[in-house]
């Protein structure tokens, strides 16, 4: 009867852990449904952009409120979590505070008076995170995209947070032994006294609960992240690592098209001639994207690792004119599809079904599309290194060269530089008239 | 004024079998628009007045393929580029200036990868060395201690992380620069780029360059100083949107310093 605790203890962190890590894989599957994108390069950068943007938050406190607190409640959820261990070894074994056993009173004691100070701060900071959406109403947290699930989901995460904090030092305040001790009880010491009166075996089993829905809250928090835009606290180390290192500036050239191109220009190329042997011809199903699996694996990966922050758009020029353009959006939208076709492929045996639909127009409007000035603001203000733009680009290509669909005043302007060298109906033989003008 | 230019071709230098020190990329606004053509001028004084032997391509250019690449259009796009690198490597070009962050943009970090290594500058890049290589002197003259704010072009500032030669320039006006609430890697876009220049906006509350020239006209500048032709176009749409054209100048940063010294 004794071991009753410690086995249900096993099953519940054994059904947390799986399931979480079936979801893993499916997100990895996921992410895979993208096309390959070379991204070899450059290692050394690529490990410090991970350090400073992901570790180092480099990019978070360039707005130094959301920032601050922002490193407050990372920092303390890291170290916070060591306490996990602890909890999971006293749970497996049956131990209570095996800290204890293994560390010096004062040590053990300033760990976890750490811990009490930290998740005192980080109650506080996510207090004032809710403050923020719900009674001030920054605007980035109320645009058109931000309600029902994203809206929600924001505020779960901090309601989960501040019951974690509360549970930790309930937790600490109900263990009498712990408070007998007098070391690192800093903070809970003063929660000892919402519990005069409470007999000793009525605290117990109030130590006891929290203690268990400490952990249970703690394993229910990890399987959520897979539903909400909380999956950054693990993807912004991938997502940084892979993101682009090149200027902003530097859209890439489609290969296929260079190929192509080179030829058309060719004069000694004779189109009809077998290709060259060892030379694969490499003719794309499509130029452009118009569903997720068009996208490279790096764009899906970005569209999990969106924290719906809404830094991008409270940047972009075309938003914050009124245009329907949010580059959020885009990477919501990305994400919703990338999850319809995976839940459709789980549907049907590992293959996916044709469902009539795909990224352009079900989720994305060619308004939105076309609303872009590529002026890179959205990229330069995501604090974990994800390109909308480049998805937009995408999109633009399939709309273009697929469907010939841009704008009319578009297609005229590339009707000029076909003709005469220039967006404008000018000759190109009166390039250098200025001159004497 | 305009017999004093010397504006020599690639073609008229390589027939004397000489090679000039840069190529000057003019651009299609640069060689068409009205405005832009002014800004081309200008520079070309600074250059003629410092002396530098540079050439262009004249009827030999042909647009970068910017607009149709950020439209969507990869084959125009290299179409046009890889006409263009032709050109500029049979000229043997290896250095390029240009005044317009499109153009600067494109050939500097979109033609590698399709065989075209050049070393480009943007203009005020250039005119940068040319003063800190004592080839070119910047007085204030006219806008000695007038309030400047500068506009930073998307493609020159965010995509390429140009930031301080045009406001070093701006400085050694002795003017005063003012920076508007949006500066630097946050500028607010013109709303000219990714091809919208040539179109109408998506419906929306407002235009970008209002809202632009809004936050320009915060600061109360005399000048709103640009350093690319569509921006100067949007700035300057924006200033006559508010009416302010009578108390605002949108100036190109090349013809700040060649007005100074009344060239
Ligand atoms: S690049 Fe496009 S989506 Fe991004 S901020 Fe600029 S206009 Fe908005
Ligand atoms: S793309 Fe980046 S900046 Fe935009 S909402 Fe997502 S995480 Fe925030």
């Amino acid at each position: 009867m004794g071991y009753l605790p410690n086995i249900l203890f096993a099953i519940v962190l054994i059904f947390g852990v799986g399931y979480f890590a079936r979801n893993v894989k499916k997100l990895i599957r996921n992410i895979k449904l993208g096309q390959d994108v070379d991204v070899s390069d450059n290692k050394p950068q690529r490990w410090k952009n991970m350090a400073m943007i992901a570790l180092g938050q480099s990019k978070m406190v360039r707005r130094p409120v959301a920032g601050v607190l922002h490193v407050i409640v990372y920092v303390g959820f890291i170290i916070i979590n060591i306490e996990v261990l602890e909890i999971i070894i006293d749970g497996l074994f049956g131990t209570h505070r095996i800290g204890l056993k293994v560390l010096p009173v004062s040590l053990y004691g300033f760990l976890i008076g750490a811990f009490e100070i930290l998740a005192c701060l980080v109650f506080i900071s996510v207090t004032i995170f809710w403050i923020r959406r719900n009674i001030i109403k920054l605007a980035r947290f109320w645009k058109s995209e931000m309600t029902s699930w994203p809206k929600n989901d924001g505020n779960f995460i901090l309601y989960f947070e501040m019951v974690l904090m509360t549970l930790f030092l309930v937790m600490n305040a109900t263990d009498v032994h712990f408070q007998a001790m007098n070391s690192g009880n800093i903070v809970s010491q003063y929660l000892v006294a919402l519990f005069n009166g409470v007999s000793e075996t009525s605290l117990y089993v109030i130590e006891r609960s929290a203690w268990w829905l400490h952990i249970i809250g703690i394993l229910i928090f990890l399987n959520y992240l897979y539903f909400s835009k909380h999956l950054h606290i693990l993807l912004a180390f991938p997502n940084t690592y892979y993101g682009s290192l090149k200027p902003k500036g530097q859209f890439n050239n489609l290969e296929a098209v260079t190929n192509e191109v080179k030829m058309m220009m060719d004069p000694n190329v004779d189109p009809f001639a077998a290709p060259a042997e060892g030379v694969e011809e490499e003719v794309p199903a499509k130029f452009g994207a118009s569903d997720v699996q068009d996208l490279n694996w790096v764009q899906l990966l970005n569209s999990y690792t969106c924290t719906e922050c809404g830094r991008c758009t409270s940047e972009c020029p075309a938003n914050q004119t009124g245009k329907k353009l949010s580059p959020r959006k885009i990477m919501m939208d990305t994400r919703d599809r990338l999850e319809e076709v995976g839940k459709n492929i789980d549907a049907n045996k590992g293959v996916f079904k044709e469902d009539g639909k795909q990224l352009l127009d079900n989720y994305i409007s060619r308004e939105e599309l076309w609303a872009c000035t590529s002026c890179n603001a959205c990229v330069e203000a995501c604090p974990v290194s994800i390109d909308p733009l480049s998805i937009i680009l995408e999109m633009r290509r399939y709309l273009v060269m697929e469907q010939s669909a841009a704008p009319s005043e578009l297609n005229n302007m590339m009707t000029n530089i076909e003709n005469n060298g220039a967006p404008w109906p000018y000759n190109q033989m009166d390039r250098l008239n200025w001159k004497n003008e | 004024m305009s017999e004093l230019l010397k504006v020599p071709t690639m073609a008229e230098f390589m027939a004397q079998g000489k090679q000039p020190e840069v190529l000057f990329w003019v651009g299609c606004a640069g060689s068409f628009d009205d405005r832009a053509k002014k800004i081309t001028k200008a520079f070309v004084k600074l250059l003629n007045k410092a002396q530098v032997e540079f050439a262009v391509l004249g009827t030999e250019e042909s647009c970068t393929g910017d607009p149709a690449k950020r439209s969507g259009n990869e084959f125009l796009f290299q179409m046009q580029a890889v006409t263009n690198i032709e050109v500029l490597n049979a000229y043997e070009v290896k250095k390029i200036v240009t005044a317009c962050p499109h153009c600067f943009n494109t050939i500097k970090n979109e033609y590698p990868g399709l065989g075209g290594n050049y070393e480009v500058m943007h203009h005020t890049q250039f005119l940068k060395t040319l003063l800190d290589e004592g080839r070119l002197s910047i007085e204030g003259g006219q806008f000695k201690g007038k309030r400047i704010t500068f506009h930073d072009p998307c493609y020159l500032g965010r995509a390429n992380n140009v930031y301080e030669a045009p406001r070093e320039l701006i400085q050694k006006l002795e003017a005063e620069l003012v920076e508007m609430k949006n500066c630097r890697r946050n500028g607010l876009c013109c709303g000219a780029g990714g091809a919208q220049m040539f179109k109408e906006p998506e419906k929306g509350d407002k235009d970008v360059n209002v809202e632009r020239t809004e936050q320009a006209l915060n600061v109360k500048p005399e000048i709103i100083a640009a350093g690319c032709p569509f921006c100067n176009t949007m700035m300057t749409d924006g200033v006559k949107a508010k009416e302010k054209e009578s108390d605002v100048a949108v100036m190109d940063i090349a013809e700040l310093i060649a007005n100074a010294q009344d060239l």
